[in-house]
């Protein structure tokens, strides 16, 4: 117990860790979470490494000694999805389609937003802010109705500006906060210097603010390619079914049950669905956490 | 020399944010509104708005009563025992799973999220390696989440038949095949995507807590639990409600998840509301117009305690 000796260093690291009871239970509760939460990785990964008659009569704990990549290959160029069998590489490339643009659109308009709304205010700037940053709890389905008629009228209902317009409206009030906060945060005599020196709107924009943003940049990148990669639900309502997702493609090929369910082509395009946004995670987590901490710290 | 007109003040400003103004106005409230008067008509198709179609269209309450009729959206029978009134209720439907799955994610999923950020705040060795195992599903899709534990507690080939191959005969596990425990199986795998950010967002909250508090516990000689009990986790409170609003915010949303993983089954034992909301859209607008409605009430009485807390600053300041 730490009262019985004498409290000369009250914190720090301790010079020799000692192996004590608390220690123990620890390291104990976080593996056995670990493992938790590791154990459908290493099913995943397994299961797709099986051939059919090693998943029928098998143990789906056990890896098998003859792995193939039959599955991934099948998965990956073959596999059907009840309207045609072409794998989920059509999806990959849909998903790039979606992603690339939705992308680059949200983020020049809410960067500019964010920066109108912390720089720039005007009358009823910040009831419009308010109002957006309600709106990002308004649940999906409230608004789908109205959207299938806006993107009517426009003439691009079920066609790819339909779903990038509909991921850039949804991702405005999350990355407007996180420019706004961001903009906010940097030291105010550089706007005013730049103001002073002659600078507009866009002079300080491009030239003082963007420069100095590259984080911000690269964690609202971060959170709107895994965001809209993983998207289901638009991507199934207002792309229309030639430029249906990767998600949509892998649910369509797991739902597809022709001629018995195979297991391991269904694991190894679920693994090749979540391989981007795996990749973005394990290559910039540390940006990755700050832009989900971003949306939960409200300024 | 004449005033410039107000309107073209600050005009960048006003040409840059155009496009959110014209999606605040237009979609977020505009299409809200939409929603919530056109609940109250019959519409069969999906027109503009238009007074004289909300006119000509109105029912009142119709569309709610024939919802809150639906079983398949909610209903509560009294279990009846043999030779006795009883007064115990057992409620199924899109709404009472969807409250069902809302009450233990939030619960399960505070509760562990804040232990596992306890234990890494233990100055402990890994941490790195720990926080990105427990994190990287919440970078995963639903729909992928979904298929993966549809195929771990599949009764068939799961980890059932694989329990009962290793020996353990009376092993049984069918909870996605089971009406009574399927919404149990939607919330391990949400527990399992969504509990690694919740424990991300503790353990910030309680780096940001001062070292001086700690100090000041261990010269007191309070042991470590109870000041985390009695002094950290008070001073948690914006933590604790900005983690909830978003667990709740997302329970009530739910839809990939249970279509990857269920698809609303058996039967449509697992169904939610925004499932129930897609699968109305052409048989029966009205009554998906107002189910939409009773879910934004829904996700305004999440946002009490935020608003509450949000409120209450501002007042004190």
């Amino acid at each position: 117990m730490s009262n019985t000796s004498p409290s000369v260093v009250p914190s720090g690291a301790k010079p020799k860790p000692f192996i004590t009871p608390q220690r123990v239970l620890v390291y104990t509760v976080l593996t056995i979470c670990a493992v938790f939460f590791l154990f459908p990785l290493y099913i995943m990964i397994i299961t797709s490494l099986k051939n059919i008659q090693e998943i029928q009569s098998g143990n789906i704990f056990i890896p098998t000694m003859t792995p193939t990549l039959d599955a991934w290959e099948k998965a990956w160029n073959s596999a059907c999805t009840g309207l045609y069998c072409e794998g989920v590489k059509v999806g990959f490339w849909n998903s790039i389609k979606i992603t690339v643009p939705s992308t680059i659109v949200s983020i020049i308009v809410a960067s500019l937003t964010g920066y109108s709304m912390a720089n720039w205010p005007f009358k009823f700037s910040e009831v419009f802010f308010t109002i957006l940053l309600l709106s990002s709890f308004i649940p999906y389905v409230v608004m789908i109705y109205p959207l299938v008629i806006i993107t009517r009228e426009l003439g691009i209902y079920s066609t790819l500006p339909a779903v990038v317009l509909v991921h850039t409206i949804f991702g405005l009030p999350l990355l407007t906060l996180l420019f706004r906060n961001y903009f906010a945060s940097l030291p105010q005599e550089l706007f005013k210097a730049a103001r002073v020196d002659g600078a507009g709107y866009w002079q300080i924009f491009f030239q003082v603010f963007a420069p100095m943003s590259v984080p911000i940049f690269t964690v609202a990148v971060i959170l709107q390619v895994t965001g809209i990669w993983n998207d289901f639900l638009f991507g199934v309502i207002y792309a229309g079914p030639t430029n249906y997702p990767m998600t949509v493609q892998l649910n369509n090929i797991v739902n597809s049950a022709q001629g018995g369910k195979a297991y391991n082509v269904d694991m190894a395009a679920t693994i090749l669905t979540g391989l981007v946004p795996l990749a973005i995670y394990f290559f910039s987590g540390k940006y990755f956490v700050r832009g989900i901490a971003a949306g939960a710290v409200k300024g | 020399m004449d005033r410039p007109n107000p309107l073209f003040r600050n005009l960048n400003s006003k040409i840059a944010s155009l496009p959110m103004m014209l999606i605040v106005m237009g979609v977020f409230v505009g299409g809200t509104l939409w929603t919530v008067l056109f609940s109250f008509t019959n519409i069969k198709i999906l027109p503009i708005f238009t007074p004289k179609q909300w006119i000509d269209g109105f029912v009142g309450f119709a569309n709610y009563k024939r919802l809150f009729n639906s079983d398949r959206w909610m209903s509560c029978p009294a279990i009846t025992k043999i030779g006795q009134e009883s007064w115990q209720f057992k409620c199924t439907g899109a709404m009472p799973n969807m409250i069902t799955y809302a009450i233990l994610a939030i619960i399960i999923m505070i509760s562990l999220g804040f232990l596992l950020a306890v234990m890494m705040d233990q100055k402990i060795r890994l941490e790195g390696m720990f926080r990105t195992i427990y994190l990287y599903p919440f970078a995963l899709s639903f729909i992928v989440t979904g298929h993966v534990w549809a195929w771990i507690m599949s009764p068939e080939y799961g980890l059932q038949s694989a329990m009962r191959q290793m020996g353990w005969e009376s092993f049984s596990f069918g909870w996605i095949a089971d009406r009574d425990m399927v919404m149990y199986a939607i919330v391990i795998a949400g527990i399992w995507q969504g509990t690694g950010f919740v424990m991300a967002l503790m353990l910030a909250g309680l780096r940001g807590i001062d070292e001086d508090i700690w100090k000041a516990a261990r010269v007191d000689g309070i042991p470590a639990w109870r000041t985390y009990i009695q002094i950290v986790l008070p001073m948690m409170k914006p933590v604790m409600v900005t983690t909830f609003v978003l667990v709740a915010s997302g329970a009530v949303r739910i839809y990939d998840l249970v279509v990857a993983l269920t698809d609303g089954g058996p039967g449509i034992s697992s169904d939610v509301p925004s499932r129930y909301i897609y699968q109305n859209f052409s048989a029966n607008l009205g009554q998906s117009l107002s189910a939409s409605t009773v879910m934004l009430l829904s996700m305004a009485i999440v946002l009490i305690p935020w608003i509450r807390m949000e409120f209450g600053k501002k007042s004190q300041a």
